[in-house]
């Protein structure tokens, strides 16, 4: 809690700088505000005059009666008016600024180091651009219409009352805040019930997750009864918490309304006695057209009164989503490389100087590790889980910087180059495919968008895709839905080796490329890929050790070390780490 | 919709009553301009010459008490309101919940593919919850505003018949202005809506893509169509929102002419001696009354909106038949194979390709098959019709003479038939708890027998022993330590059938051979489905799957002989002839 409140400050002015940069809407919606409070205040007068005109048989004013009305229309236009261009200022202003901050946001994204990517759930980030933006969207939307209006309504009610009649307007001043304090007491007392509600609900979010995620399993276990008895448990315990939660807070209004009851009650007492006695205020009598002003008045003071403690807690919930989005704004970004120059077409010559890499200092990696690869050679990298053989490539790529030695591409530095120039020497299939939403075709054409149909064709060939390509509804313009939707993995894997086969970069990652493709498919398609592999500097990893069989060297990691390197008929004749997990591939 | 209205059933009282008290308040509510009304007429008295000489202060103390004793009947019946709705709304949803879990734990296979997990999950939770609040909101509120119109408008017939004209087209011309913009906004919300999801599948996209968007440099590409729907989002918002603002400024005029309205007509009656000056003033406070009661209404119908649009959702999930077919009268067939599938052709949608077609085969107690062909070939497909989690198209499958889809079957196959799925999923607890799946009543030995049959022993013993922890979804425990997890699970139960669907994959080949050799000493009827030719070379009966279709059925020596499927598959593993990479 300490910590929102010491950014506060902060994030209020940060919001207001992103507020600044609509100058015209800002001060059109205060005017405008300023117009429309005034002129409805000015309507109950009018009405209250115009009962003035009426006193009883024969004795009504009916010039001044129109005279009033008119008055009252022209009131009534300007408030209905301003009311309406103020709307549209603050729609516009409240709009624009979940627009920018969300744009600020993604260009935020694109620029976060990888680490941060891979270490913070998806579901987060995407909520803090998403459903943190749209709140406070709404919170920014509320506090414009209604705190700035409700603030110079209650000034403007109270200045009103205190000249026309200050004897009620004291009281009216100080009876209302009381259902400020009602308010809060039931605030702070329910809380509690909130937290219960709150917890209850996040335990059945997990369980559901859980017994949903896993339905299949549950089952084929037939498991179904007590995952049923677990969750009905949960869910009496949450509709008691919701019960207690919903029911106490809703206490809230009827109690401020009972208040405001009672000052009405007071204003017509004070307000009717004054009128019998004649009081004199303010050099006129208190009339019955004064009382009807000072009871419509009342109502009006009190209902942005009671409105604003609303406002207050929604703005405070968009302030802290502000505050949710501004610090994935602020995340530390990968060191720019603004200044580095270009890498342009790489020869292929890597280098591993003494590398040393840990993704938490605690606990180290990859430590003195040195590799040199010429240009054309095929590097295999083999390993058990966790032993550092996806860490290496994320240092090839510059996912992730070196935090001791160099890595280098033809003898320079990866770091002294732009990412982008490096990251486009290489063509990259993982394991885990990812597709994006769109076409078949804009999938495949990624990495060299401006190709032509028969080249990529030939490279849907070459994969073995263009086949399923072919059946698929519209071909190569069928939609594919987020991440490949429909498409089984091997599927989703040789459209990500067609897009390497078009783009043709000197330098291979191929980080278990073929593990969901079956090996009759992979047999195929391995010509294409050893076309692919000449003269191009290959890293690959995988588990099936035939397919790595021909390559120039092979690295055995051991917990980030290089434990043993050299060629297939080498290592097996030197009997150690490789030759055990060969042998026992095939035992 | 109709279906949800079932749940009230058990709050019928709550939901009566509610309403009620609420229309109790109310009704407090529309005297007071009454009571104000006569401390004008009777407690002022008649005015002489701007004086009140005829004032009866007794009187006007009176009225103002009656007006503290509304406010407390008011407080009163409103926190009993609010107490029925705020039960009745939590019981729906709890109830609500509670069905639909176990809707969905019953749906078949198919029903769960295509329903989705996510789908499964916001229904359960924000889907419930914006019902919960919306049915809250509607029980205190809904029937309140339109009373208060109503009401309004009959108190002003007793106080002023004549003013019922006015009354009446006021609120006419009101209802119409706000249905008015409701009905043409809240396409336009929808829409934008829809444009929100764009922006979110955008942003989702570029986290999950992060490494293949940066390797292939579409940082900029990927920026300029964010921007582009932002930009497209925010048009939409614009355009809606200033639709909406007018709703305000409207009624607002409309209320007050119809006060001035009201205000002139009474004037010309007081001046014929019709009317009282106080009779004018509650006619007034009645229709300021009805302006705030529409502001409260305008919000109260988006909320409920979206409510019932999550209603319409959850009823469409509790409708849902179970897609699975179950029979009465199946014959118990006697050719005496203990698993036997008849010409089975099986489809996952109707328009598709099938998944299996025409594939016959007859399998005997206690032997091993091996299930082996390409990516997409129908081998999961095939185990899983053994325990009945899908229907066929066409064709029977029999397990120990039994047609599957027969009611008797159901239990029996879920108990006696141990399934390790590709995907290993595990449950939040211990590594207990996780084996006791398979068996409820099973001994700690039987449990570390299963264990070290999967060879699930050693890192355990390394850990806590069976009081090892499991996180959600197993993320304590590496790839293929939870796949020996499940495997114990399904061998803990010691099944009559096992199938093992691909589920050494990340296993290491020796330990995978072990593994096999393990459960041949069990005598089980077992499949195997494998990628691997090594994991099913030693089976009595290997299938061979190609495009849903059997190419050939036979022992290792037989189908290198007879089927070239087979055959690639085997030697795109085997070097030629040797054993040999």
């Amino acid at each position: 809690m300490n910590g929102v409140n010491v950014k506060k400050p902060r994030t209020l002015r940060r919001v207001l700088r992103y507020v600044g940069k609509y100058p015209i809407s800002l001060i059109g919606s205060l005017l405008f505000s300023l117009l429309t409070v005034a002129a409805t205040l000015c309507v109950p007068v009018l009405f209250g005059d115009a009962i003035d005109c009426i006193i009883g048989k024969g004795n009504v004013d009916f010039d001044g009666l129109i005279a009033v009305f008119i008055k009252t229309a022209v009131a009534v236009g300007v408030a209905a008016l301003s009311q309406w261009l103020a709307s549209l200022c603050n729609n516009r202003i409240s709009c624009n600024v979940v627009r920018d901050l969300r744009k600020d946001a993604f260009a935020k994204i694109r620029k976060l180091p990888l680490q941060y990517v891979d270490t913070h759930a998806h579901g987060d980030t995407v909520s803090r651009v998403i459903a943190d933006a749209e709140q406070f969207s709404d919170g920014l939307l509320m506090g414009f219409t209604q705190f700035f209006t409700g603030i110079t309504t209650i000034f403007g009610t109270i200045g009103f009352m205190l000249i026309t009649n200050w004897k009620i307007g004291l009281i009216v001043i100080f009876l209302t805040p009381l259902s400020i304090l009602v308010a809060r007491f039931v605030a702070t007392h329910t809380h509690k019930f909130f937290v219960e509600q709150a917890k209850t609900r996040g335990e059945q979010t997990a369980f559901t997750e859980e017994a949903i995620g896993g339905l299949k399993t549950t089952q084929a276990f037939a498991h179904e009864d007590e995952n049923e008895q677990k969750f009905n448990e949960i869910n009496g315990r949450l509709e008691k918490a919701a019960m207690n939660a919903t029911f106490y807070s809703s206490l809230v209004n009827p109690s401020t309304r009972f208040i405001n009851n009672i000052v009405y009650a007071i204003v017509a007492l004070i307000g009717a006695l004054d009128v019998a006695s004649g009081t004199v205020i303010a050099g006129a009598a208190f009339t019955v057209g004064g009382l009807t002003k000072f009871l419509s008045y009342a109502n009006q003071y009190t209902k942005p009164f009671n409105e604003i403690s609303g406002v207050i807690t929604e703005l405070k919930s968009a302030f802290a989503c502000a505050a949710r989005i501004f610090q994935l704004i602020d995340e530390k970004e990968e060191v720019s490389d603004k200044d580095k120059e270009e890498m342009g077409e790489a020869e292929g010559y890597i280098d591993l100087e003494n590398v040393y890499f840990s993704y938490v200092p605690e606990k180290k990696l990859i430590e003195g590790l040195s590799l040199k690869a010429n240009k054309g050679q095929r590097i295999a990298i083999v390993g058990r889980t966790g032993s550092g053989k996806t860490t290496l490539i994320n240092l090839l790529m510059r996912f992730y910087d070196v935090t001791g030695g160099a890595v280098k591409v033809d003898e320079r530095d990866i770091r002294t180059v732009t990412r982008r120039s490096l990251r486009g020497n290489y063509g990259m299939v993982l394991q885990e495919t990812w597709l994006k939403s769109g076409t078949v075709r804009e999938n495949i054409k990624m990495g060299k968008p401006d190709c032509s149909d028969e080249e990529m064709i030939a490279a849907a060939k070459a994969a073995h895709a263009h086949s399923f390509i072919k059946r698929m509804e519209k071909g190569y313009d069928t939609l594919l839905s987020e991440d490949g939707g429909s498409l089984s993995e091997g599927q989703k894997q040789l459209l990500c080796i067609t897009r390497v086969m078009l783009a043709l970069p000197p330098m291979l990652i191929l980080d278990e490329a073929t593990s969901s493709i079956d090996t009759r498919t992979e047999r195929k398609i391995s010509d294409a890929f050893d076309k692919l592999m000449k003269g191009r500097t290959t890293f690959i990893v995988a588990h099936r050790l035939s397919t790595i069989v021909n390559a120039d060297c092979i690295l055995v990691m051991e917990n980030g070390h290089v434990v043993e390197q050299g060629t297939h008929s080498g290592l097996l004749q030197a009997g150690g780490a490789y030759a055990e997990l060969y042998n026992k591939q095939f035992s | 919709m109709k279906k949800l209205f079932v749940y009230f059933k058990n709050y019928k009282l709550q939901s009566v009553l509610g309403p009620f008290f609420k229309l109790l308040e109310a009704l407090f509510e529309l005297f007071v301009p009454i009571v104000v009304g006569l401390i004008v007429d009777k407690g002022l008295g008649a005015p002489v010459n701007g004086a009140y000489p005829n004032a009866d202060t007794g009187y006007i103390v009176k009225m103002c008490l009656l007006l503290v004793g509304f406010g407390l009947f008011g407080l009163v019946f409103s926190v009993t309101a609010q107490y029925f709705a705020a039960r009745a709304a939590t019981g729906v949803a709890a109830d609500m919940r509670k069905d639909l879990f176990k809707k969905l734990q019953a749906l078949s296979y198919k029903d769960i593919d295509t329903l989705g997990t996510a789908t499964m999950l916001t229904r359960m939770t924000s889907d419930v919850d914006r019902f919960q609040s919306g049915v809250n909101l509607a029980l205190r509120l809904f029937l309140r505003s339109p009373f208060i119109v109503f009401g309004a408008m009959i108190t002003a017939y007793f106080v002023d018949p004549a003013s019922i004209g006015v009354f009446a087209i006021a609120i006419a011309a009101l209802a119409v202005v706000v249905f008015a913009v409701m009905f043409i906004c809240m396409p336009l919300y929808k829409k934008t809506q829809g444009k929100l999801d764009k922006v979110l599948l955008s942003t989702r996209e570029n986290l999950t893509g992060a490494r293949v968007v940066r390797a292939f440099c579409l940082e900029d590409e990927e920026k300029e169509l964010f921007d582009k729907r932002n930009e497209e989002l925010n048009k939409g918002r614009k355009f809606v929102g200033a639709i909406a603002a007018i709703t305000n400024p409207l009624t607002y005029v409309l209320v007050n002419f119809a006060i001035i309205a009201l205000i002139y007509s009474g004037a010309i009656r007081v001046d014929i001696g019709n009317l009282s000056q106080g009779s004018v003033l509650a006619l007034y406070n009645l229709m300021s009354q009805i302006l705030i009661e529409l502001i409260k209404l305008a919000n109260l119908i988006v909320t409920v909106t979206k409510a019932a649009a999550c209603g319409g959702r959850i009823a469409a999930v509790l409708d849902m038949q179970p897609s699975l077919t179950v029979e009465d009268d199946c014959q118990k067939e006697t050719t005496g194979a203990f698993v036997r599938f008849d010409n089975v052709t099986m489809r996952y949608n109707d328009e598709g390709e099938p998944a299996l077609s025409n594939v016959s085969f007859a399998v005997n107690k206690g032997e091993t098959v091996g299930v082996i062909g390409g990516t997409g070939s129908g081998k999961t497909t095939l185990v899983n019709l053994i325990p009945h989690f899908y229907d066929v198209e066409t064709g029977d499958v029999f397990v120990d003479g039994y047609n599957v889809r027969e009611k008797g079957a159901q239990s029996y196959l879920r108990e006696s038939v141990g399934v390790v799925p590709q995907k290993a999923v595990l449950f939040k607890g211990t590594v207990r708890e996780n084996l006791l799946w398979g068996k409820a009543d099973a001994t700690d030995e039987a449990l570390w027998t299963a264990l070290k049959m999967a060879r699930a022993d050693e890192f355990l013993l390394e850990k806590q022993g069976l009081e090892t922890p499991v996180e959600q979804g197993g993320k304590n425990f590496s790839g293929d330590q939870k796949q020996r997890l499940t495997i114990a699970r399904a061998l803990v139960r010691k099944p009559e059938i096992l199938i093992l669907d691909d589920s050494s994959s990340a296993l290491d080949y020796a330990t995978d051979a072990e593994l096999r050799k393990g459960i041949r000493a069990l005598n089980t009827t077992t499949f195997i489905v494998s990628q691997r030719a090594s994991s099913v070379r030693d089976a009595d009966k290997i299938i061979v799957l190609d495009d849903g279709k059997t190419v050939g059925i036979g022992t290792h020596n037989e189908l290198m002989q007879t089927c070239e499927v087979y055959r690639e598959i085997y030697f795109s593993q085997y070097e030629d002839g040797g054993e040999t990479v």
